[in-house]
């Protein structure tokens, strides 16, 4: 089992939406993978986007310009 | 076997299509459950599936293609989802009960008032009768977009504009169109399109889907389990989660997205030619056959690919039979689900025998068809 890390986690209001995320992140290279929602997010189940905590800035604006709005953003410990 | 029974179900279906349901029947997952590469995989072909769908028929938001199991769900979604209480609906005398029987239990239920555009004995409407029937509270126009008996199809476009200027719903039963001809939405004013992938689409049985165009609040059918916002009581709001409920049909969705690859590679206007051209090859060989009667109008208007006919006071079913064991032909006797556009022709009882006309079906075949009907109406007295 691998040790906790800090991470930014983006969480969806839909697969569509999360689908849509990884595309668009493919396509412009940004890093970063979908995992299952983790419950420092929420309780539930889903989809979120992980990745490292210095890539906020170029994903946020990666989400502005697929024009997702996202069900939370935040770094956390998972 | 000369299967010309298409408006039923497309029997063949395109290599890739077969292709990609068997890959996705080794290799998928549950969409929308979990973040294992087999799920994601899935969750991926349905997410481009369904950006290709709306592409297809130019629905400007993918999220608002919903998939469904054929267009009877779709119809049932919009039609108990999108009118509410007490609402004024416009359809017509050419419809499927896919949309009869929703709007009718809609009637009966929720007080719905339903008005019909008359159909004439070709089985016409006129566009004219539905500006007549508009009244202040007409919530929307539910109609098909071609008899699936006659093969007449209806200006869509003219039907749209109409609602876009009245302020009401066009809600379009595409079961006979999707496929067989260019359908866009934002064009034609479309406001739900209902679409069923087995048919002209060449996709798979268990496939097909409902397309809003702009902010319409269509209610759940179902509810259910979506993946997501489990602990939530009520069905997110989100399309298309929202009509989602329940494990999707992946590997017929897989098949559905091949499908429109294909065509897309062939051109749907090729395949319109190529169908429309089938099914005036065949009328065009039986129209002067004494005793043949064909339903329909021929005049020049646009139609999808179908011919309907009876002969003689021949009952249609013992017609379709003989074809059947004879002749090695299929096609499709009876009432066709479709109870007001028989009782307009007159065919109530003898039903009609449907010939319809498929985008892998050759001029010989369609010749031994005119063949089978010139010798049956022959021999009878």
């Amino acid at each position: 089992m691998r040790k906790k890390e800090y991470f930014l986690i983006i969480a969806f209001h839909s697969t569509h939406d999360a689908m849509a995320f990884e595309e668009t992140c493919h396509d412009r290279g940004a890093e970063g993978r979908l995992i299952p929602l983790p419950k420092e997010i929420s309780a539930g189940c889903g989809l979120a986007w992980c990745a490292q905590p210095d890539a906020e800035e170029s994903l946020t604006g990666i989400l502005a310009q697929a024009g997702i709005i996202p069900q939370e953003k935040r770094v956390c410990l998972v | 076997m000369i299967y010309l029974d298409n408006a039923a179900t497309t029997m063949k279906k395109p290599q890739c299509v077969i292709d990609a349901v068997v890959s996705a029947m080794t290799t998928f997952g549950n969409a929308s459950r979990g973040a294992h590469e087999s799920a994601l995989t899935t969750s991926r072909v349905i997410y481009q599936a369904r950006k290709k769908v709306a592409t297809f028929f130019n629905c400007p938001k993918s999220e608002q293609v919903a998939f469904t199991c054929n267009s009877t769900e779709a119809l049932n979604i919009a039609i108990f989802g999108a009118l509410r209480e007490g609402d004024h609906v416009i359809t017509t005398e050419l419809e499927h009960n896919s949309v009869l029987r929703p709007l009718f239990r809609m009637a009966s239920e929720k007080g719905i008032r339903i008005d019909f555009v008359k159909a004439d004995r070709n089985g016409s409407v006129r566009c004219e009768d539905f500006y007549a029937l508009f009244r202040p509270d007409t919530r929307a126009v539910v109609c098909t977009h071609a008899s699936n008996l006659t093969g007449n199809r209806l200006d869509i476009a003219r039907i749209g504009a109409l609602c876009d200027k009245r302020g009401a719903l066009l809600i379009v039963d595409a079961s006979q169109t999707a496929g067989a001809t260019p359908i866009d939405m934002e064009a034609m004013k479309i406001s739900i399109l209902c679409f069923t992938g087995h048919k002209s689409m060449m996709a798979p049985q268990g496939t097909g889907g409902i397309c809003i165009r702009g902010d319409i609040d269509v209610r759940p059918f179902k509810t259910g389990g979506t993946g997501v916002q489990s602990f939530l009581r009520t069905q997110p709001e989100e399309y298309p989660t929202r009509l989602e409920a329940g494990t999707l049909n992946g590997h017929g969705i897989a098949g559905l997205s091949a499908a429109v690859d294909y065509l897309n590679e062939v051109g749907v206007s090729a395949v319109e030619e190529k169908e429309t051209g089938l099914m005036r090859r065949f009328y065009e060989a039986v129209v002067s056959v004494p005793k043949v009667k064909i339903y329909g109008d021929y005049s020049g208007n646009p139609r999808s690919p179908i011919v309907a006919l009876n002969i003689g006071t021949l009952d249609s079913a013992i017609v379709a039979d003989e074809l059947a064991t004879s002749y090695g032909i299929a096609t499709r006797a009876g009432a066709h689900c479709a109870p007001l556009m028989h009782k307009a022709l007159g065919t109530e009882e003898q039903g009609a025998v449907r010939f319809s006309f498929g985008w892998f079906n050759t001029e010989s075949e369609v010749d031994e068809a005119a063949r089978a009907v010139r010798e049956i109406a022959q021999s009878i007295e």
